[in-house]
């Protein structure tokens, strides 16, 4: 008898799955390639006949403009590339904020709404239906003109907020600390304090695992960061001063100023996110059975443990691919900062930029490549996780 | 070392009532699930229940480690008085074992760590006495070399064995079965039954829902019938077969038995 291989009958490369697979992707890779090549060379002969230059040589000119928030240093002589990372840098600022409270508060409600307290779980249920049915748009200019600028305009009416801040039509002032010398102590204290309360949970989990004693590591590990920098300060005679805002003539002066605009575009990416995360999370708790909730409290495992051990690792693998695209969809609603003149990315670059330098090709297409690598860098992240998550199962 | 043997001891055949329930009644809405109901369970009995269903057999031992809350009737599990109080419940929970239908176990942890999950968050075992103690139930229910595969890589019969041996490592007085065969290839049935044969030889205080008639002959001390949320008829095995009381007895018998 032969070989079982040479009995195998001949199949057609026309008929190969593996043939045909590649087949397909040359196919589509040339396509691609056409069109992209069709594109480019279409706008490079547009520009050329309308005798607009073409590339970056924009990026070192003067702006001559100012941005009211700035991150990095930046007045109306710097470039228009200064501009640029001034806008991405707000972007990234609100983008980041808005992701962590979001979650936070996306994650509360969603597990309200399967709450056995009815009036909780109505009240969950009320805010995801009427927050996610009305356009974000409408709720930024919502939070920007009928809240934020509806707060008093004269200085003698702003909020006092308790610990020396102001709020008002023109945002909000907080206090400003300036570390004298001394605090640099205080700061290695904080330092060494966290690395000592590391170091501490991982001996008490080794403990916990030999021996099954257990402490009360929360309250240990936050005095561990606290007391060691406070006590660094003290010793330094509390060598940090504050700014503190104060009502100038036009406007309140000093201290951190926190724009209406930016705090409009936050509680909007914030609110309206939410209620989707809310969504995601209600669903991955759904899927994961009844039996499993059963079969911990059935080992005596009270509530809380029940969902951190058992429910919620088993739910995050439904809850990751959903909660990755809110998290892109809030970065990129964070372009909406246009509608109400926070000066985000889109805003400062392919608004007054583009305006004054024309160069529409190349500062769309920056704007673009940001955003795909600002999305492709959260993905890539959040498939990291889900990889940690995932593996554990077979 | 000393701590572990104790904690392995069997639990003493005792006379005390294990569980008892007294005038037991639960609705789901308007639907009268559990009418009445009276069972006292000495410590060291092994009950069978059956019936037909729906009649509430899983009602009624849910009610015991209170997965359902009951509305009328008092129910003493060891002695202490299911109530409102979390913490009695939690306790209650920790010393009533449970084998479901479909296993439950988590799908996300190892088998070793589905047997020492509640013995070292709610006993507070440290992990390696945890471990000793999970490989010794594997043992028992001889599977000791599944202890490092996740449960979805094991046949049936091997998950509801290892689902025993969880409830086991908790050390428990009283162990709860609801229809533990009932999802099981019939090849894998054997497995499971000869475990808890063991069990009940050890002396384990077992309520066990089940239609397994060969088994409830051999182990049961009691054997009680359920139809439409009632205790129908309660007799020994020997008795309840031979001489059923009532009509529908009869008629279950007759049809479970062909
Ligand atoms: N959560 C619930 N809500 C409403 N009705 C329920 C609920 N759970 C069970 N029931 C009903 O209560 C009755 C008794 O259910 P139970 O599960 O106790 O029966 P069973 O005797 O275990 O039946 P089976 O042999 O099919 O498992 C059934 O008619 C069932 O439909
Ligand atoms: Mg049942």
């Amino acid at each position: 008898m032969d070989a079982a291989d040479s009995t195998k009958p001949k199949v057609s490369p026309l008929y190969d799955p593996k043939v045909r697979g590649i087949a397909y992707q040359v196919a589509l890779c040339a396509l691609i390639g056409v069109l992209v090549y069709g594109a480019i060379s279409n706008a490079i002969e547009n520009l050329t006949r309308a005798k607009i230059a073409s590339g970056f040589g924009f990026w070192t000119t003067t702006a001559g403009f100012d941005i009211n928030q700035t991150l990095i240093e930046y007045s109306n002589i710097s470039t228009y590339g200064r501009a640029f990372w001034v806008g991405l840098l707000n972007t990234l600022l609100v983008a980041a904020l808005g992701i962590v409270f979001a979650t936070i508060l996306g994650f509360a409600i969603g597990i309200a709404r399967l709450s056995r307290n009815w009036l909780l779980a109505r009240m969950a249920g009320v805010y995801v239906e009427v927050i996610r049915n009305i356009p974000l748009l409408l709720q930024l200019l919502f939070w920007y003109n009928a809240v934020l600028k509806a707060l008093p305009e004269q200085l003698q009416e702003s909020f006092i907020i308790p610990g020396g801040g102001f709020l008002n039509r023109r945002g909000l002032f907080l206090p400003q600390p300036v570390f004298g010398n001394g605090s640099g102590i205080a700061f290695v204290a904080l330092i060494l304090g966290i690395v000592a309360a590391i170091i501490f949970r991982i001996r008490i989990k080794r403990r916990h695992e030999q021996t099954g004693v257990r402490a009360p590591v929360f309250a240990i590990v936050l005095a561990l960061v606290v007391v060691p920098p406070l006590v660094a300060l003290a010793l330094a005679g509390f060598p940090i001063d504050f700014i503190y805002p104060y009502p100038g003539r036009f406007n309140i002066q000093g201290g951190i100023e926190i724009l209406p605009e930016f705090m409009a575009l936050l509680f909007g990416l914030v609110i309206y996110t939410a209620a989707f995360i809310a969504e995601v999370v209600r669903a991955g708790l759904f899927a994961v059975s009844r039996g499993q909730t059963e079969a911990a409290y059935s080992l005596g495992l009270p509530t809380g443990p029940t969902l951190r051990l058992v429910v919620i690792p088993q739910a995050m693998r439904v809850i990751i691919p959903p909660l990755t695209s809110q998290y892109l969809n809030l970065t990129k609603n964070s372009s909406l900062a246009v509608a109400i003149g926070y000066p985000d990315l889109v805003q400062i670059f392919t608004g007054t930029v583009l305006n004054q330098t024309g160069q529409a090709v190349e500062v769309v297409t920056l704007t673009m490549a940001v955003y795909l690598t600002i999305s492709l860098v959260t993905s890539l992240l959040m498939n990291l996780y889900d990889r940690r998550v995932a593996l554990v199962e077979r | 070392m000393n701590q572990v043997t104790s904690f392995l001891r069997p639990a003493p055949l005792n006379t005390d009532v294990a569980v008892e329930m007294i005038g037991v009644n639960k609705w789901y809405g308007d639907f009268h699930v559990l009418r009445d109901i009276n069972l006292k369970v000495m410590g060291g009995e092994r009950i069978v229940i059956c019936g037909p269903s729906g009649s509430g057999k899983s009602t009624l031992i849910r009610c015991i480690n209170r997965l359902e809350e009951h509305q009328r009737g008092r129910i003493l599990v060891d002695g202490v008085e299911l109530l409102d109080d979390v913490k009695k419940i939690e306790e209650i929970r920790r010393d009533v074992g449970m084998v479901f239908q479909q296993f439950n176990l988590f799908p996300h942890l190892t088998v070793l760590e589905n047997l020492t999950l509640a013995p070292i968050w709610v006993r507070h075992l440290p992990r390696r006495e945890a471990e000793e103690i999970a490989r010794h139930y594997l043992q028992r229910v001889k599977i000791p070399e599944q202890a490092e595969k996740f449960p979805g890589q094991l046949s049936g019969g091997q998950q509801q064995r290892v689902a025993i041996a969880r409830a086991l490592c908790m050390n428990p007085k009283i162990m709860l079965f609801d229809e533990p065969t009932s999802a099981l290839d019939p090849e894998m049935v054997k497995e499971v039954l000869d475990a808890m044969n063991e069990l009940a030889n050890d002396g384990m205080t077992m309520l066990v829902v089940s239609h397994e008639m060969g088994f409830a002959r051999q182990v049961a001390n009691r054997i009680v019938f359920m139809d439409e949320g009632q205790i129908i008829e309660a007799n020994t095995p020997e008795a309840f077969f031979a001489s059923p009381q009532h009509e529908r007895t009869k008629l279950f018998l007759s049809q479970i038995l062909h």
